[in-house]
């Protein structure tokens, strides 16, 4: 069975928790192009790599930041959302 | 082993007939390079030769040809769609099916069995409402039927799902759809490819694309460089690797999708049923295995990995719906990668590189589309010029705001 470590419940089975995606930063709404907005609404990073993504802990209700290896599905680290901490 | 066979073994000659040839090295240049032969990848090649007389083509492939998901899709073809742009493309390519093993001289094991999408509630009743009078009105062959109509045509399915999952209400019954052998539409393309000219390369892997002023000028592989004008990606799963190389960004992500066979039964189940609550679609293939497919797992992985949780998930879902499988067992399960855009629509065409054109963004709805994407892509590589039928399926939409919904009828009803 795959295992997570949620950073407040310690390791859990990867049934408890949700995928929310990559990390992504929104730029502002009011000053971008439609063309920009468009590329932030629609368009992934979706290469192989390890890639920052939000993860959430069902049963407590923790949404946290996970790196993982999109290929090998290595999850190498796992913290709370602080903003300066995600590149996002 | 049977003697016939050990004959052949130990004889000097081999006088059976290869299916194309294995070209020993790459040429210089080529008028035009796909990269991927998969299914989408030989037709559109087969198309190019026999359509536009353009067989200075090589169709390179790191693998071997319908290994990716050709191969390991469950091999559904109808066109029952929910958007007109949908229903015209994937009607043109059930037309061309229907013909396929004709043109290609190669028995696909094509079978019309009549398409079932069943409705576990209201609110999914109304969707297949909505597809079949979008189909009905281009002329499709689509009908909300009620349960009666159901148990007549499959007397094995329990309609209350054993109390287990909500009952089914209706479902959205399709006639022309069909199942296929989906390795032998990779040979037959790949076969008539080859005989009018095209060279395709197995085991050759693509590093880079060279990209000059905005135009491809060749293409890096682990044989060596080659130079070429024109670039096809049909690669599906492995997208996002080659739109890193020329720096395009897609909304493409890659999600694994699993299926699985049964042990070989006598034929008793001559229909496909679908259902999208129970995430299950399930068809008996012409070997008599039944072959089953679920939804997409859970979060992205570009690996093609196998897991318990789907097997269970599987035979549970299964099992609701016909409990007669009960003592069945599963022979082997298997994933695949599935590209899927946002809109579940396919991303098909000219790109904002000259010379560089996608047929990505396949998904869980890639195989019905392999002949008329083929023919499509060829003739939009000819022209340089999206052809009529997938317009609307551009990497520009996302930037225009201009979506093709079809996540209704392609999510789990394949």
């Amino acid at each position: 069975m795959k295992i997570i470590n949620c950073p407040i419940n310690g390791p859990c089975p990867v049934q408890e928790f949700h995928f929310g995606g990559e990390v992504r930063a929104m730029p502002d709404p009011s000053t971008v192009t439609d063309e920009q907005w468009g590329d932030y609404v629609f368009n992934r990073s979706g290469e192989p790599g390890v890639r920052q993504e939000w993860w959430y802990h069902i049963p407590s209700g923790t949404w946290f930041i996970a790196e993982r290896n999109n290929c090998t599905d290595e999850v190498l680290r796992t913290y709370l959302y602080e903003p300066d901490q995600a590149d996002g | 082993m049977p003697y016939r066979l050990l004959k052949f073994a130990l004889r000097r000659k081999h006088p059976e007939p290869r299916m194309f040839r294995a070209p020993s090295k790459l040429k210089d240049g080529y008028d035009a390079v796909i990269i991927g032969g998969g299914g989408h990848g030989l037709a559109a090649a087969y198309y190019l030769a026999k359509d536009h007389g353009i067989t200075n083509v090589a169709v390179l492939e790191k693998g071997y040809i319908g290994g990716g998901g050709t191969g390991r899709n469950t091999a559904i073809i109808r066109s029952n769609y929910l958007t007109q742009e949908g229903v015209r493309f994937y009607q043109a390519s059930v037309e061309l099916f229907q013909d396929l093993s004709r043109e290609l001289n190669l028995n696909l094991f094509y079978s019309e069995r009549g398409h079932f999408t069943l409705a576990h509630s209201p609110a999914s009743l109304r969707i297949q409402r909505w597809r079949a009078e979008v189909n009905k009105h281009l002329g499709i062959d689509s009908e909300v039927v009620g349960p009666k109509f159901i148990s007549r045509e499959i007397p094995e399915i329990d309609l209350t799902c054993g109390g287990q999952q909500a009952p089914v209400h209706g479902a959205l019954y399709h006639p022309p759809g069909a199942i296929a052998r989906h390795d032998a539409v990779a040979w037959g393309y790949a076969r008539g490819a080859d005989r009018r000219g095209v060279e395709i390369h197995q085991q050759t892997g693509v590093t880079d694309i060279e990209v000059r002023d905005g135009q491809v000028e060749g293409v890096h592989t682990d044989k060596g460089f080659i130079k070429t004008r024109k670039v096809l990606s049909a690669v599906a799963g492995w997208t996002t690797n080659i739109t890193r190389m020329v720096g395009l960004r897609t909304p493409l992500v890659i999600h694994p999708l699993q299926a699985m066979v049964t042990e070989p039964l006598k034929p008793w189940l001559d229909k496909i049923v679908v259902s999208a609550s129970l995430h299950l679609y399930l068809s008996q293939s012409s070997r008599g295995e039944l072959v089953a497919g679920a939804s997409l797992d859970p979060y992205e992985l570009i690996s093609m990995r196998s897991t318990l949780d789907f097997a269970e998930g599987m035979c549970t879902g299964l099992l609701d719906l016909f409990p007669c499988l009960s003592d069945i067992r599963v022979m082997r399960q298997w994933g695949g990668l599935c590209d899927m855009t946002p809109d579940f629509s396919p991303i098909m065409g000219t790109t904002p590189i000259s010379g560089f054109y996608l047929d990505a963004g396949w998904g869980t709805w890639g195989f019905k589309a392999t002949p008329i994407s083929g023919r499509s892509m060829a003739w939009t590589l000819t022209n340089d010029h999206d052809h009529d039928l997938i317009t609307a399926f551009n990497l520009s939409r996302f930037s225009r705001f201009d979506l093709v919904g079809e996540k209704g009828a392609a999510s789990v009803g394949h």
